[in-house]
C-alpha cells in the first residue's frame, strides 16, 4: 500500500512542495488527490531528508493544503505498443479519440538514455523530399534532426506536411511513419495537422500527440519525451522508419523558463535556464541510427522565432544541437513565394554525407555550391541597384541579378503538391546556371560543366 | 569511508558522515554512480555526479574513495573513443548495449592485452622521475614508457618481453616498480622542466590559416563563430590534417552523428606524413551533449591530461576542444544548482580563471624525459546569438594568441572556410617568420603582406563600389578588387570534401599565391600600356588559375601556367 501525505506546507506555481516524508527518490512519479475527488500527476524534482518538491504536470489549480499526496516508487513511464499507430492520444499520453486503451507490449522510461556515440551508425540515406531548396540545397538524410525556423504567420505547417507527405528514401517502397507531438499549439493549428494527415491517409501511420494551447503549461514538458519514447519503439524494436515532427519548441522552452521561475533559479539569457541547451539536447539528441538495427528516427522540430530574431536564446541553443536549419524567409513569403525557404540562412550539416554519386549524382556538391555563390552575389548586386539603378551594372553584374531573380522564382517557388525529383531539381539548377558565363562558375570542376552543362549537352 | 544522501537535486547530491577532500571521487547510491566532490559546507558534502540520478533517494549510501578523479595513462590510449570520464565506449556498448546506462564502470586501458616492451636503460642506472625506461610500439608511433614524475632511484632490474600495463616490468632501488600504467588526477597539470618559445608553426594544410594566421606548435588558438559558420569542420579538418604526431578531440557537449562522422571518416584516412590510418594517431573523447553534464565539465581535463602525457614522451600533440562553451555552460549549470553567486550572463565568477588555467597546460616544452614535445590547443567557442562580446568569448581572447574569426555572412555565400581575413588575427606572425623563410620560401613573408594588403585595399573600395558601383572606379582599383577577389576566391576558399583540395601543402600553397601576385603584376603593366582592363581579366589563364586547385595535378600546373601567363600577357604587348 502506498503511504498518502497530507504534509503540504506551500504551493509555488507548478510547484507542490511536501514535508516530513519517508526518503523519496528523485525523479519519482506523485499522484496528488484533490478534495474535489479529482487526481493530478507530478514528478519528484528535490528531494532530501527535509522537505520533496512536486512539479505537477497538469496545473497546481484546485490543490490545497489538505491534498494527498502519493510517491508511486517509479518514475515515469510510457506504454508503448504497436496499436498505437493510428491513434490520437493527449499531452500525457491518454487517448483522446475514443479509441480502445492501448495494451502496452512494454512500459519504457521516457527520459531516453543517451545513444552511445560508437553504436550510432553514419546518417547517409538521402530522403527526397521533393522540394527543391531542400533537396538540392540543404539536403535532408535518414537520422537526421533538421528543424524548421519560422515566425508567426508563415507557412511553416504547410513546409512540415509537405515534407511529411512527400518524403521518400529513393528505391525504397517503405513509408515513414510519422510521430506527431503537438506543444502549446491552438486547436486550430492542430486540426489543420490532423484533416492533411486523414485526408492523405498518413494517420494509419501515424501516432499523435495532442498538448493544446489551453492545456496545462507543465504538461508541455512531458509531451515531446512521451513522443520520442514512442519513436523510439517504433525505430529501433520495431525496425520501422519514423519522422518525428516536434511543433511548437518556443511553447516547450517557455514552459521550461516557467519551472525555473516558480523554482527561483538562476537564470542565463533572457530568463531562460542555464540547462535550457542539456534539456534540450535531451529531446534532439534521440534523432539517429544505431549500427545493426533497421529503424531511424529522423527529427523536424518547428520553432517560431520570437520577434523573427535568430539570436534569440531558443533558435539559438537549437541550432547549436541540430545537424542545421531551415529557415523561412518573411521576405519571400511576402512575394508570395512558397515555400518560402532562406537558402543562404538555411543549412544541412549532414548534406555532405548525403549527396555524391550513389546517392544523389555526383555533381550535387557543385551545382549546390555554385548555385549559393551565385545567388548570394546577386542578392549583394540588388542593395546596388537600390542606390544607382540597373543601368550603371556592368554586364557580369546584371547576368547575377538576373540569376538571383530565376532562382527565387522558380527554384525555390513551387506548388504545395508539387514533388520534384532530385534529377529534375539540379537539372533546374544548371538551367538557371546557364546564363552566366561559364567562366564565372569557379566552384563546378570542368568535367561536370563538359558533362551536364546545357550548352555542351545540346551538342 | 561511508555517509548517507540527504538530498538530491539533479546532479547535485548532498551527503553526510562522510569528510572527504575537495574534488575527490565518490560512488554514490545502490548503483554506485560515479561523483565527484566540489563543496564542503560543515558535516555535508555536496557531490557533482555524472549519471543521471534518477531513482536515487536519501538514506542511500555513498562511499568515499579517497583519490581525485584520474585517467589511466599507458599504451593503448590512441585510436580509443571515451566518454567523459575515460570510460571506453565500445567496452560500455558490450557491458550495456546501444544506450548509455548507468552504474557501470570500465578500466580506461585494456588489462588483458600484451605489449611488446624493450628496454632502453639497464641495471645500475640512475633514473629521475618522467625518463623513459623503454618503448612499446603503439598505433603510428614509438610510445615511450615513463617513470612517474615522483619515483626515482637505480635501475635494480628491467625485463624485455610481452607484458601487460599491470605487470612488474622493472624495479629501482627505492622499492619503486615499474609498470606501464600510470594514473593521473586530471585537474593537476603533469610536470615538465621548462617552457620554450614557440617558433615553429603547426602546419594544418589550410591554406587560410598557414599563410595567413599561422598558429605555433605549443600555441592556441581559439575558432569562435555562430552555428553552422564551419568550427567543427575547421576542427575536423585540422585533426585530420594538421602536423602533429598526436592528436586528441574532446567533443564536448556536441552532437552525437558528428562523433560518429569523425569514428567512420577517420580510420579510412591516411595520415599525409607516415601513410598510416589517421585513427592510429588519435584519441577520441565524446561527451555528446545529451550525456551527463558533470562528465562534460571533467571531458576536458581528460583530453589534456592525455596530451600532457604524449608531449612527456617528446610529441607534438594538438588538442582539439569542441566545444569550450559547453564545457563553460557545464560549469554554469552546476554552479547553479550550487546556488553559487552569477557573474556575467549566470556565469559563475571563476570561469576565467578556468579557462586560463586549461590554455595554460598547453606550450612547447623541455620534458623531464629529456626531448622537447609540444601541445597545441585548439578551442571552437560557440557564442550565444554569434555574438563574440558573450561572456566565453571574451574570457578566452584574453588569453588566446590566435583568433579565427568565422563569419556568418560568409558562410552565406559558401565561403569555406569562412575565416574573416579582416577581423581574424595571429600573434605568431612574426614569430615564426624565420621559420617560413629558411623551410619555405626566402619571400614568404612578403608575399603573405602583399596579400593581406589587397584584401585590406578590397574593403576599402567596397565601400566606395556600394555607393557608386565598380564601373564607376579607375581600371586600376578595378583590377585591385579583381585581384581580391581571385586571392578570396582561388586561395583562401577551400573545399573540405575535394580530394585534392582539402589539404595543401605550404609549397603549393606559396607557389599559387605567389601566381596570384604574377598575374597582378603583369595585368598592371598592361594596364599601364593602356590595355583595357576587360581585355586583361577575360585571359583564359585567370579562370585557369582559379580550377586548377581541384586538379590532381596542381603541383606541375602551377609551374606550368606562369610560363603560359608570360606568353598571354606577350599578347597583349607586355
Amino acid at each position: 500500500m502506498v503511504k498518502e501525505y497530507h504534509t503540504i506546507s506551500q504551493v509555488a506555481g507548478p510547484l507542490v512542495f511536501v514535508k516530513k516524508t519517508e526518503p523519496i527518490s528523485y525523479g519519482e512519479l506523485v499522484s496528488i488527490s484533490l478534495p474535489d475527488g479529482s487526481t493530478k500527476r507530478g514528478q519528484v524534482l528535490d528531494t532530501s531528508n527535509e522537505v520533496v518538491v512536486v512539479q505537477v504536470f497538469e496545473g497546481t489549480g484546485g490543490i490545497n493544503r489538505s491534498s494527498g499526496v502519493k510517491f508511486l516508487g517509479e518514475t515515469v513511464k510510457m506504454p508503448v505498443s504497436k496499436d498505437m499507430l493510428g491513434r490520437i492520444l493527449s499531452g500525457s499520453g491518454d487517448p483522446l479519440d475514443k479509441g480502445p486503451p492501448i495494451i502496452p507490449e512494454k512500459r519504457l522510461e521516457i527520459i531516453g538514455a543517451a545513444i552511445n556515440p560508437y553504436a550510432r551508425d553514419n546518417p547517409q540515406e538521402f530522403i527526397q523530399t521533393g522540394i527543391s531548396s531542400i533537396d538540392g540545397m540543404n539536403t535532408l538524410v535518414r537520422g537526421q534532426k533538421l528543424p524548421i525556423f519560422s515566425g508567426s504567420g508563415l507557412p511553416h505547417n504547410d513546409i512540415a506536411l509537405q515534407i511529411a507527405r512527400q518524403a521518400k528514401v529513393l528505391g525504397e517502397k517503405e513509408e515513414f511513419a510519422v510521430v506527431f507531438a503537438a506543444m502549446g499549439i491552438t486547436s486550430e493549428e492542430a486540426q489543420y495537422f490532423m484533416k492533411d494527415f486523414e485526408r492523405t491517409g498518413a494517420l494509419k501511420r501515424a501516432v499523435v500527440f495532442l498538448n493544446l494551447a489551453d492545456d496545462p503549461a507543465i504538461e508541455r514538458l512531458l509531451t515531446p519525451k512521451l513522443a520520442l519514447t514512442t519513436a523510439e519503439y517504433l525505430a529501433f524494436d520495431l525496425g520501422m522508419h519514423v519522422l518525428v515532427i516536434l511543433t511548437d519548441i518556443t511553447n516547450y522552452c517557455e514552459a521550461l523558463r516557467q519551472i525555473g521561475a516558480a523554482r527561483e533559479e538562476v537564470p542565463a539569457r533572457r530568463g531562460y535556464p542555464g540547462y535550457m541547451y542539456t534539456d534540450l539536447a535531451g529531446m534532439y539528441e534521440r534523432a539517429g541510427r544505431i549500427k545493426d538495427k533497421a529503424g531511424s528516427i529522423t527529427q523536424f522540430p518547428i520553432l517560431s522565432m520570437p520577434g523573427d530574431d535568430i539570436t534569440h536564446p531558443i533558435p539559438d541553443l537549437t541550432g547549436y544541437i541540430t545537424e542545421g536549419q531551415i529557415v523561412a524567409s518573411r521576405e519571400l513569403h511576402r512575394q508570395g513565394i512558397y515555400p518560402p525557404v532562406a537558402v543562404e540562412r538555411s543549412l544541412s550539416r549532414l548534406m555532405g554525407q548525403g549527396i555524391g554519386p550513389g546517392r544523389t549524382r555526383e555533381d550535387h556538391r557543385a551545382v549546390s555550391d555554385q548555385l549559393y555563390a551565385a545567388y548570394a552575389e546577386g542578392r549583394d548586386l540588388r542593395g546596388l541597384v537600390a542606390i544607382v539603378g540597373k543601368e550603371a551594372l556592368s554586364d557580369r553584374d546584371r547576368n547575377f541579378l538576373n540569376f538571383a531573380e530565376s532562382f527565387e522564382d522558380r527554384f525555390i517557388r513551387q506548388a504545395k503538391d508539387e514533388d520534384r525529383t532530385i534529377d529534375q531539381t539540379l537539372d533546374l539548377g544548371w538551367e538557371l546556371l546557364s546564363v552566366l558565363p561559364i567562366d564565372s562558375l569557379t566552384k563546378i570542376d570542368r568535367k561536370f560543366i563538359e558533362k551536364y552543362h546545357p550548352a555542351n549537352k545540346k551538342k | 569511508m561511508r555517509g548517507k544522501i540527504s538530498r538530491v537535486a539533479g546532479p547535485v547530491v548532498t551527503a553526510e558522515g562522510i569528510s572527504p577532500r575537495m574534488y575527490d571521487v565518490v560512488l554514490v547510491g545502490e548503483m554506485k554512480l560515479m561523483g565527484e566532490v566540489i563543496k564542503l559546507v560543515g558535516d555535508k558534502t555536496v557531490i557533482q555526479v555524472y549519471e543521471d540520478t534518477s531513482g536515487i533517494r536519501p538514506g542511500e549510501e555513498v562511499v568515499d574513495t579517497g583519490a581525485p578523479l584520474q585517467v589511466e595513462l599507458g599504451p593503448g590510449l590512441l585510436s580509443s573513443i571515451y566518454d567523459g570520464v575515460q570510460r571506453p565506449l565500445p567496452v560500455l556498448r558490450d557491458k550495456q548495449g546501444d544506450f548509455v546506462s548507468r552504474g557501470v564502470t570500465a578500466p580506461g586501458l585494456d588489462r588483458t592485452k600484451k605489449w611488446k616492451f624493450k628496454p632502453t636503460v639497464k641495471k645500475g642506472d640512475d633514473l629521475h622521475g618522467g625518463m623513459v625506461v623503454g618503448e612499446v610500439p603503439e598505433g603510428n608511433i614509438v610510445h615511450k614508457i615513463m617513470l612517474p614524475p615522483n619515483a626515482k632511484g637505480k635501475v635494480v632490474r628491467i625485463s624485455e618481453g610481452d607484458f601487460t600495463i599491470e605487470e612488474i616490468i622493472g624495479e629501482l632501488d627505492s622499492g619503486h616498480k615499474i609498470m606501464m600504467l600510470q594514473k593521473w588526477a586530471v585537474r593537476k597539470s603533469r610536470p615538465y622542466v621548462e617552457k620554450l618559445l614557440p617558433d615553429i608553426p603547426l602546419v594544418t594544410g589550410q591554406r587560410v590559416l598557414d599563410m595567413l594566421f599561422p598558429l605555433a606548435k605549443g600555441g592556441t588558438a581559439a575558432i569562435p563563430g555562430g552555428f553552422g559558420t564551419g568550427k567543427t569542420v575547421t576542427s575536423q579538418q585540422l585533426s585530420k590534417w594538421s602536423d602533429a604526431q598526436i592528436v586528441v578531440y574532446v567533443g564536448c557537449g556536441e552532437r552525437g552523428n558528428e562523433m560518429t562522422e569523425v569514428l567512420t571518416t577517420f580510420p579510412e584516412l591516411e595520415d599525409p606524413k607516415s601513410g598510416k590510418p589517421l585513427m592510429g594517431r588519435t584519441i577520441l573523447i565524446a561527451n555528446t551533449s545529451n550525456m551527463p553534464v558533470a562528465a562534460r565539465e571533467a571531458s576536458v581535463y581528460t583530453g589534456i591530461t592525455v596530451a600532457e602525457y604524449y608531449r612527456d614522451m617528446g610529441y607534438d600533440v594538438s588538442l582539439m576542444a569542441d566545444s569550450t562553451s559547453r564545457w563553460a555552460e557545464a560549469m554554469r549549470e552546476i554552479s547553479s544548482r550550487l546556488e553559487e553567486m552569477p557573474g556575467e550572463e549566470g556565469y559563475p565568477a571563476y570561469l576565467a580563471s578556468r579557462l586560463s588555467e586549461f590554455y595554460e597546460r598547453c606550450g612547447r616544452v623541455n620534458t623531464l624525459a629529456g626531448p622537447t614535445g609540444s601541445i597545441s590547443v585548439i578551442g571552437a567557442v560557440s557564442p550565444s546569438g554569434g555574438d563574440f562580446s558573450e561572456p566565453v568569448t571574451q574570457s578566452t581572447l584574453r588569453i588566446v594568441k590566435v583568433f579565427w574569426a568565422l563569419d556568418s555572412k560568409l558562410r552565406e555565400r559558401r565561403h569555406f572556410p569562412a575565416i574573416n581575413w579582416l577581423t581574424s588575427y595571429s600573434l605568431y606572425s612574426p614569430i615564426l617568420e624565420e621559420w617560413y623563410r629558411q623551410n619555405v620560401a626566402e619571400d614568404w613573408n612578403p608575399l603573405r603582406l602583399w596579400a593581406m594588403d589587397n584584401l585590406q585595399k578590397e574593403s576599402e573600395l567596397q565601400e566606395i563600389v556600394q555607393l557608386v558601383g565598380s564601373d564607376a572606379l579607375p581600371d586600376e582599383q578595378r583590377l585591385t578588387l579583381e585581384v581580391a577577389r581571385m586571392i578570396r576566391e582561388f586561395f583562401l576558399q577551400q573545399s573540405a570534401y575535394h580530394a585534392v583540395d582539402t589539404y595543401s601543402p605550404l609549397r603549393r600553397q606559396y607557389d599559387y599565391m605567389n601566381a596570384i601576385r604574377r598575374y597582378a603584376e603583369l595585368a598592371k603593366k598592361a594596364l599601364a600600356l593602356e590595355v583595357p582592363l576587360e581585355k586583361v581579366i577575360s585571359l583564359t589563364v585567370r579562370s585557369d588559375l582559379g580550377k586548377l586547385k581541384f586538379e590532381e595535378t596542381i603541383d606541375k600546373d602551377l609551374k606550368s601556367i606562369l610560363g603560359e601567363m608570360d606568353r598571354q600577357f606577350s599578347e597583349l604587348g607586355v
